[in-house]
């Protein structure tokens, strides 16, 4: 069994690894998780929720946060 | 409240329940670079920031965001829903931008029109609606139609933002009687947002009578320009007359 899946991260195709939490991903992509807000198939995931939920094939990841804007 | 002005008395500027002690608030964007941005925010004397929600961008350092730039505790943080198109859109960005943690406030775009970036009233109102009903203090990034300004303020938003010309445009207050009259009928603050291109259109701007303003090309001189119309306003301007009135007596003049 692979223990690679692909989701969609940001609008990009990137591997993780199969069961891997939230939580997991940020670090995988060594972001800070006070830094930015999650939103797993159109549902914000709140961060103490992070590691309780696990990312399956095809999951559709948004990780936004604060840039200059009027 | 103080102006520049001592012998005029100012009330507070409070919108949402909070109040603020700047009249002028600025946007972030569009800046050259982080540096420049934090030290025309410093000089702008302005406590209410604007900033937009975006994706993170992974292959890049996390330091693109905003907060490693401009310290949170310092200023009060407006998320806005700019490039949003449809209210759906708009209420996903917002709720996003309240997830951050800072605050319920959020700075309601909803686009209409590409070119002129003209509001879409429609799903103005709509998302509005959603937004105060999910417990956000909703100020309404809006034209200069009172009609539209009244609805908002029944949609229970906290602030209504008429523009004084397109976003990003500097033409300056093209309607000051559309301003004046929403600002003349609405009981929330009413803060002109977009448009304001240099310190007299702040000033001219402010001397409708208009709680506030929002420039995101911002200078230290509109701290002046702000206080300065602010202070004009509350003074009252001198009627208008179609013949002179000396200013000098009539009496004691040589024979």
């Amino acid at each position: 069994m692979n223990d690679a899946i692909d989701v969609m991260v940001n609008g990009e195709r990137r591997p993780v690894a199969r069961g891997a939490t939230l939580l997991e991903l940020l670090r995988s992509l060594e972001l800070d998780p006070r830094a930015v807000v999650v939103e797993h198939n159109r549902t914000i995931v709140r961060r103490p929720r992070l590691g309780d939920v696990t990312v399956a094939p095809g999951d559709a990841i948004e990780l936004v946060h604060f840039v200059g804007g009027g | 409240m103080t102006t520049a002005v001592d012998t005029v008395r100012d009330t507070p500027f409070v919108v949402g329940g909070r109040t603020f002690h700047s009249r002028l608030m600025v946007g972030t964007g569009k800046y050259h670079d982080n540096e420049t941005m934090a030290r025309a925010i410093e000089a702008s004397g302005a406590e209410v920031v604007t900033v937009a929600v975006r994706r993170v961008d992974l292959d890049r350092s996390q330091e693109t965001g905003i907060l490693y730039h401009l310290d949170p505790n310092r200023y009060f943080l407006l998320a806005n829903t700019a490039g949003c198109f449809t209210a759906d859109d708009a209420v996903r960005y917002a709720r996003l931008a309240r997830e951050a943690g800072f605050n319920e406030f959020v700075k309601l775009e909803v686009i209409g029109d590409q070119e002129t970036l003209l509001p879409d009233v429609q799903g103005l109102l709509e998302a509005a609606r959603t937004l105060v009903k999910d417990g956000f203090r909703v100020l309404a990034y809006t034209n200069e139609d009172l009609v539209t300004a009244l609805r908002l303020e029944d949609a229970g938003c906290a602030a209504v933002m008429p523009l004084a010309s397109p976003i990003g445009s500097g033409l300056g207050l093209l309607n000051p009687y559309g301003v004046r009259t929403i600002k003349r009928r609405l009981t929330v603050p009413v803060v002109v947002d977009a448009g304001v291109g240099t310190a007299s259109d702040a000033c001219v701007t402010m001397e409708q009578g208009v709680d506030g303003i929002l420039m995101n090309t911002a200078l230290a001189a509109m701290r002046l320009a702000v206080e300065a119309g602010r202070t004009a306003y509350l003074a009252g301007r001198m009627p208008k007359r179609e013949v002179a009135v000396p200013s000098s007596p009539l009496e004691g003049m040589l024979d």
